[in-house]
């Protein structure tokens, strides 16, 4: 009788135990459990005007062996991620229309950046993800795909690419040009109306009236900046500060620091007010526990707000 | 016998001419051939040839299979002196508003430049093709394929075909938008004055900035490289990808 008491307790606790387990392993199933969300980084240091940002090797110093060959493949796949690893990507984006010139340059989250600061804690998910892992974020969130497994050819070729533009950075140290070195709040903060004024005179012509960005027959060329075939509700870029940072360095193309922090924000919060791709990490089916769990704290973005009497996050198929 | 259809064939080729606008519905291709209403208005073929595919060694463009928009926007741009051009102007100043809206039409339906789909190519720096696939930014000069597509193919009504132009035109167009410096006298040269842009027609300035960091060198090459493209007479697959 005392046994059975004690056997009924044990396998009670058992099964209380077990019960957590099977909550904390559907939270995590539900997504990727080691993958590394696109949480903000700390703000990069400056760069001292007397110094040039860090200079990745040239193309001419890949090396013409295996190791070369890897590195070739990886900036192929950076370039034309849609084309050449399309089970993985399930919007239109490739990795270089956020990370411009291939990963190389400053101010658009370079690689030669990233790369070395990799394993980090994370205390969001409190482990230390990899560099690998970080990526498979990237396929997750900013691709609105599926990540490759970790030691798949695709991410194996994309690390040896970014070890490869690393060489000679400093491991474990945050280099200027990390990120995309956001511009700071506007004091007034940001308007949606006066963002959409700047849409329409500096980003439309390439990204559409619609966000819808722009193809040549099935390939994209300027990238749709929402809608079902750009980011998703858990990329970075959904962030409006780190997207008036992308923003205010690197466009419009090639005429990039043109425009104003204020516009910047404001523009970046236009693009942000619109609706795309569901967050995948969503809690319980409810915008408003994603909202408090992932996008409360998380720089500042209109995941869970209500934008013109509509509620943002009900994602896009 | 002939000398009398030689006055009836030159009448009746100017009797385009002598009818009311009104009165004729304008064909694109009919002003391809003979010109517009306005005598002034030349024959497109004169300069873009037959086949709407220009003229490589006089500079002279290709028309045929470029968006109906950017062609019209072209010949606004004329007409308004955003675009000077000695031989164009005087044309797209006589051509009705009509006119310029059936021609850009029909040259739009003409086929379009034809490049077969490659493997990703592997350009050298310094070369046209790096330029054309890399870009140099860091003069914060974009690969003009970002904006002009893969192989040059143009994207939208904004940006043209650089594929199926010629050396010439493409290295003409770059030098319009960026004009020529100003060259102090020396004592043995006169001082040469600038000469400002003949092209300021680009939305938002996008290729104003990049013609001018350009070096003459890397404008032949990178023109020599888009006109070296070529065409294909295999039909593209619009099915499959062009990569980068």
């Amino acid at each position: 009788m005392k046994n059975a008491k004690i056997l009924a307790a044990l396998l009670g606790g058992i099964c209380l135990f077990a019960g957590v387990a099977n909550a904390a392993d559907t939270a995590n199933t539900s997504r990727n459990s080691r993958l590394d969300d696109q949480t903000q980084l700390p703000k990069a240091p400056a760069k001292p005007v007397s110094q040039q940002y860090f200079q990745p090797p040239a193309d001419t110093d890949i090396p013409n062996n295996a190791f070369g060959e890897l590195v070739r493949r990886g900036q192929d796949l950076f370039m034309n991620t849609k084309a050449l690893a399309p089970e993985y990507v399930g919007n239109e984006m490739n990795c270089v229309n956020c990370h411009i010139d291939r990963g190389r340059k400053a101010n658009s989250a370079p690689l030669w950046a990233a790369y070395p600061m990799y394993p980090a804690y994370r205390k969001k998910n409190n482990k230390v993800n990899t560099y690998v892992e970080r990526m498979q974020g990237c396929f997750q969130f900013s691709m609105n795909g599926k990540p490759p497994a970790a030691d798949s050819e695709i991410l194996t070729a994309l690390t040896t690419y970014a070890y490869w533009l690393s060489t000679g950075a400093p491991t474990g140290k945050a280099l200027p040009g990390r990120g995309f070195d956001e511009p700071p709040p506007p004091k007034g903060g940001y308007d949606i109306a006066r963002g959409k004024a700047v849409y329409e005179k500096q980003c439309q012509l390439c990204h559409g009236e619609n966000g819808e960005g722009k193809k040549v027959g099935v390939t994209s060329v300027f990238p749709a900046l929402w809608g079902k075939d750009s980011y998703n509700w858990g990329a970075g870029m959904h962030r409006i500060n780190t997207a008036a940072g992308f923003i205010q360095h690197n466009m419009p193309l090639g005429r990039g620091e043109t425009l104003s922090d204020q516009e910047a924000w404001d523009v970046a919060a236009y693009i942000n007010s619109h609706e795309r791709p569901q967050d995948p990490r969503l809690v319980n089916g409810s915008i408003d526990e994603t909202r408090k769990r992932y996008h409360a704290d998380d720089g500042v973005n209109l995941y869970g707000v209500v934008v013109n009497g509509k509620k943002l996050g009900q994602g896009l198929q | 016998m002939r000398k009398l259809i030689t006055p009836l064939l030159s009448g009746l080729l100017l009797l385009p001419a002598l009818l009311p606008l009104s009165a004729q519905a304008v064909d694109g291709s009919d002003i391809m051939q003979k010109g517009g209403a306005n005598p002034a208005a030349m024959p497109c073929i004169t300069c873009h040839g037959t086949d709407g595919k220009g003229m490589a060694a006089a500079g002279f463009p290709r028309l045929a299979g470029l968006p109906e928009a950017y062609i019209a926007k072209q010949l606004a741009d004329f007409k308004a002196g955003r675009r000077e051009n000695a031989v164009m102007q005087p044309i797209a100043q006589s051509l009705t508003p009509e006119e310029v809206a059936a021609v850009a039409k029909a040259y739009a339906e003409l086929p379009k430049v034809n490049i077969k789909p490659g493997p990703v190519e592997r350009p050298q720096p310094g070369s046209g093709a790096w330029i054309a696939l890399r870009g140099a930014w860091e003069r914060n000069i974009p690969e003009c394929t970002l904006c002009h597509g893969p192989a040059g193919v143009g994207v939208g009504d904004t940006f043209p075909p650089l594929a199926g132009q010629s050396t010439l035109y493409i290295e003409n167009q770059l030098k319009a938008w960026r004009g020529t410096k100003a060259v102090a006298a020396t004592r043995k040269t006169k001082a040469v004055a600038a000469v400002p842009p003949s092209r300021r027609n680009d939305p938002n300035g996008l290729m104003a900035h990049i013609a001018v960091d350009l070096s003459e060198a890397e404008i032949k090459a990178v023109a020599d490289y888009f006109a070296g493209l070529g065409e294909s007479k295999e039909t593209f697959d619009e099915s499959q990808h062009r990569l980068r």
